[in-house]
């Protein structure tokens, strides 16, 4: 990939450029990139761009792709919307096990 | 890298990163930070970041109220060129008991003295405030249109950078494994990455930081608590604010970036659980849907857990090591270390470099648990 225009993370519109200028301010992982950019924060979570962070990475670095550290996969896998969550713990009446 | 620093400061957090911005504004520039992931990679990058001067104490409500004035500024303080992201839309503190009520009574007289601009409002204009809130059951709220939030991500790397800018040095990825004192003064760091000598050392590693006092001989009354956080979906502007009641334990509010952020307290064990639980998936949904039924329709996209560092008065504690001279630890934010954190830092640089604060750091000291003389607070979630 060359174009510098190319949209990495579509969620959260971010270009390919914008990703390796983070890279070269000194990021090591997907995680840092994320936090500074939002890279992987939209409703995909990274489905998408995650692969495509890690290949620029691995390139920058020459490092393996299996090298780059990926982020922690956070619930819900599925977006879920909260009325039902909620309705959840209402029916478990009360189902505090915290 | 050099042999030794004149300080080391453990943790890349937002307390550690401040600490060495302040340092070096004061000519305090041989100084080494040590993170042992990335900057922001514990609480600071974890927390929902809100800034509030509404507390119950005068000694909190000054240092909110300083370090927000510092927040206003922070690009052109730090001479950062990214957005810090702070947004001050308000804090609507809502009353569920009567008792809540009288105490928020009590908390805007402190407020005041200070000249902090938070009033009462009756529920109407509650209403007003947050057109989707769900007034029943309370009593009244106060709200601070000065309070907000801010990104807690360029906030940090807005200290480090400038802190950078002025000679400090960062390490990152590298542990601090030990700690090496001669004649009773802190000597050297021992890193995953060599050691390094040092003639002071200020720990900074939050829920860390009692392990690593303990390698000196030094005891620090802090736990460490698993406190989780949500975030949704972003959505069209519904609230400027951040609504929060420490009653029902409960904070949410929306982002500028449209997605709303929320958590709820549970009283939990002492652990190091960074993992995520769908119980409190459940709770939180059911706690702020009843606040703010409109959120029903809201995706959930992601949750995440985080610590608190919970001290006996949930306040901070700031002390030299007995047996261990020049070894200072800065921990037990007790989950409000973000927006005290710029006033702290400067309170701890002026300490190191012999100028005058109108604070007296001794105040924090732990010895306070010994003498009773504790820092309560009655406004703390
Ligand atoms: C869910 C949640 C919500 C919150 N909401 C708010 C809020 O709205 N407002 C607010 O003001 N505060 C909030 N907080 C609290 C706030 O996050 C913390 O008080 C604050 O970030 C503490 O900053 P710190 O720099 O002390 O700690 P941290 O950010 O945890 O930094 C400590 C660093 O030390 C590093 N470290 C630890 N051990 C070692 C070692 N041996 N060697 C090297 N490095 C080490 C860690 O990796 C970490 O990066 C919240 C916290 C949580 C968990």
């Amino acid at each position: 990939m060359d174009d510098k225009n190319t949209i990495l993370c579509r969620c959260e519109d971010l270009t390919r450029e914008t990703i390796l200028a983070c890279i070269e301010s000194g990021c090591h992982t997907i995680d840092e990139i994320k936090r500074m950019t939002r890279a992987g924060m939209g409703p995909c979570q990274g489905r998408t761009c995650r692969m495509l962070i890690a290949q620029e990475l691995a390139s920058y670095y020459h490092v393996p792709l299996e090298d780059v550290l990926m982020p922690t996969f956070r619930p819900p896998t599925k977006p879920v919307p909260m009325g039902i969550l909620a309705d959840a713990f209402s029916e478990e009446e009360g189902g505090d096990s915290e | 890298m050099k042999k030794g620093y004149d300080v080391i400061i453990i943790g890349g957090g937002i307390v550690g990163c401040a600490t060495a911005f302040e340092l070096a504004k004061r000519g305090i520039t041989d100084v080494l930070l040590v993170e042992k992931g990335y900057l922001t990679s514990g609480a600071t990058g974890r927390c929902g970041a809100g800034i509030r001067q509404q507390w119950g104490s005068e000694l909190n409500a000054r240092i909110a109220m300083e370090s927000t004035h510092l927040f206003e500024n922070l690009e052109e303080y730090t001479g950062y060129n990214h957005s810090c992201g702070l947004h001050q839309g308000g804090y609507l503190l809502v009353a569920y008991t009567e008792k809540e009520w009288a105490q928020f009574q009590e908390n805007l007289e402190v407020q005041h003295r200070l000249g902090i601009d938070s009033r009462a409002v009756d529920l109407k204009e509650a209403r007003e405030i947050v057109p989707c809130l769900n007034t029943e059951g309370m009593f009244g709220a106060t709200f601070c249109a000065k309070d907000g939030h801010a990104d807690p991500f360029h906030c940090t790397q807005a200290y480090a950078q400038g802190a950078r800018r002025m000679g400090v040095e960062f390490l990152t990825y590298t542990e601090v494994t030990g700690l090496q004192v001669k004649s009773g003064h802190i000597a050297a760091v021992e890193t995953t990455n060599g050691t390094f000598e040092a003639k002071t050392v200020i720990n900074c590693a939050n829920v860390r930081a009692p392990e690593l006092a303990k390698m000196v001989g030094e005891d620090i009354p802090v736990t460490s608590e698993r406190h989780q956080a949500l975030v949704t979906e972003p959505v069209a502007p519904l609230m400027d604010c951040m609504v929060m009641s420490f009653h029902r334990s409960y904070y949410v509010q929306q982002t500028p970036h449209g997605s709303f952020v929320m958590g709820i307290g549970p009283k939990e064990e002492p652990s190091f659980n960074f993992h995520s639980s769908w119980q409190f998936l459940e709770k939180n949904c059911a706690v702020i849907c009843e606040a703010l039924p409109v959120l029903r329709k809201l995706n959930v996209v992601r949750q995440w857990a985080g610590q608190y560092d919970l001290s006996p008065d949930r306040n901070p504690i700031i002390d030299e090591a007995k047996e261990a001279a020049g070894f200072y630890s800065v921990c037990g934010f007790s989950g409000h270390g973000f927006m005290v954190a710029p006033r702290i830092a400067i309170l701890m640089a002026n300490h190191l470099a012999g100028q005058d604060d109108t604070m007296d750091i001794r105040m924090f000291s732990k010895e306070r648990y010994q003498t009773g003389k504790l820092l309560l607070e009655p406004a703390v979630v």
